[in-house]
């Protein structure tokens, strides 16, 4: 007979707090710094001096998932057992399948969880829902789903009232601090795109009545950029910091709506000897950046749905292109009247 | 902020009232509490606030349930129109990277 596929893995032994190093990685990967690759191991951990009886937590190999579950079960003894989502953290994993059925099934078999745990239940974060189907892995395994709360910190209650969630802990929440948190992390992945609009609007700067204009270029330009800097911080920093409080559900309505407050308000500082119509184009290309941008954070917010994000950019993307035309044609003919 | 909801009448979420066997899966997965039970028997009671993001269907056990799952997410619907495919998350970097 082949016991090989019957090899015993001995579960690793973590520490619940966190070191310098765990710190330092937490705050790099939310500036988006080598965020990919932030990973820990699948398999079955430890934690404390787990015995038969403990519990069984289930969490992502993205290290700032797995970081956040041990952080928060400090002095608790219990069993974590990390799923392969390629270093992506359980909602977005459940959402593309990687946290799903297949993989919890999979690595309940591979740790032989079995031999390590005699009540046969496992504790899944909520938002792994969308991947994970309860009913299928008790039929698969054995091992009955029990899905937790939807935040870690909320773990040892949960574990302490014997395993019953309120609707707070149920909850997905998107408060100013969740949104302060993700803001960074859009404004850092967009910076390329921020770059290749500087270098067309910088450009464009050095068009003028008389030609090609070296010192147009140099003083139209700093104002360009500086236009085309406000508009991506009101689209990805400040719409998002400002979401509920903007008119429109829309978030590409959001957007448009603090892009043009913003550049309003500059313009109106900053009058110079340039023509209304520059302004107007300037103030029509601000609206549409924003508006672009803070779309784009319907990704990064727990409530939006996909059909909700396709309707309202049926609406908003031809309208983001056509202010984006017909502001740089406004910009361009300013300068010949 | 519980009350958060997005566009009004989107959702494609689906229940057929006759199939539930009151287990409240839904209710125990649903980050957005759009349902609630009433008399051994799930029931929508917001609608608005679903995100589609499949949990309650995956979960129905009888199969009462169903809705499209996507995300809610307009970089992936960008790039699933680049790509010609469904919205997808991988940001056209492959299954190991993400956006989200």
């Amino acid at each position: 007979m082949d016991f090989s596929n019957l090899t015993l893995i001995t579960p690793s032994r973590i520490d619940s707090r966190w070191s310098r190093e765990d710190i330092r990685g937490a705050l790099r990967v939310r500036f988006s710094i080598g965020r990919n690759s932030y990973r820990v191991d699948p398999g079955l951990y430890k934690l404390g001096n787990p015995g038969k009886k403990a519990e069984v937590i289930v969490t992502a190999n993205y290290k700032l998932s797995f970081d956040v579950v041990r952080k928060n079960l400090v002095g608790m003894d219990a069993w974590i057992l990390v799923l392969e989502t390629y270093g992506i953290n359980v909602w977005c994993a459940a959402g593309k399948g990687t946290f799903g059925t297949d993989e919890l099934i999979r690595q309940i078999k591979d740790s032989r969880l079995d031999l390590y745990v005699s009540n046969k239940r496992v504790i899944v974060p909520q938002l792994g829902g969308p991947g994970i189907s309860g009913h299928k892995v008790k039929e698969s395994s054995g091992f009955a789903v029990k899905f937790g709360p939807v935040r870690a910190e909320d773990l040892r209650d949960y574990l302490a009232g014997g395993l019953k969630k309120d609707q707070a802990m149920r909850s997905v929440r998107f408060d100013l601090k969740d949104r302060l948190i993700l803001a960074p992390v859009e404004v850092v992945n967009s910076l390329r795109y921020l770059l290749y609009a500087m270098v067309i609007m910088v450009g464009i700067s050095g068009i003028s009545s008389h030609g090609y204009s070296l010192t147009d270029l140099w003083n139209e330009g700093v104002l360009a950029a500086l236009y085309l800097i406000l508009a991506y911080f009101t689209g990805a920093f400040l719409s998002p910091v400002l979401l509920p409080w903007l008119p429109f559900r829309h978030f590409g309505g959001k957007g448009m709506v603090a892009g043009f407050a913003t550049f309003g308000i500059v313009a109106l500082l900053s009058w110079s000897s340039n023509p209304p119509l520059y302004f107007a184009g300037w103030f029509l290309i601000s609206g549409a950046i924003s508006s672009f941008l803070a779309m784009n954070f319907t990704g990064a917010s727990t409530y939006t749905s996909l059909s909700g994000v396709q309707k309202e950019m049926r609406l908003f993307v031809p309208l983001q292109i056509a202010f984006v035309v017909v502001g740089l044609v406004m910009i361009v003919v300013s300068k010949f009247v | 902020m519980n009350s958060q909801s997005y566009l009004r009448n989107v959702s494609t979420l689906t229940y057929d009232a006759a199939k539930c066997i009151g287990c409240s899966m839904c209710v125990e997965v649903c980050p957005h509490n759009v349902f609630i039970m009433t008399h051994k028997r799930a029931e929508i009671v917001e609608k608005d606030r679903c995100m589609e993001c499949g949990a309650c269907a995956l979960n129905c056990k009888p199969g009462a349930l169903s809705v499209k799952q996507g995300v809610g997410c307009a970089s992936a619907v960008i790039w699933g129109f680049l790509k010609g495919t469904e919205p997808t998350c991988d940001c056209g970097a492959g299954k190991e990277a993400s956006c989200c």
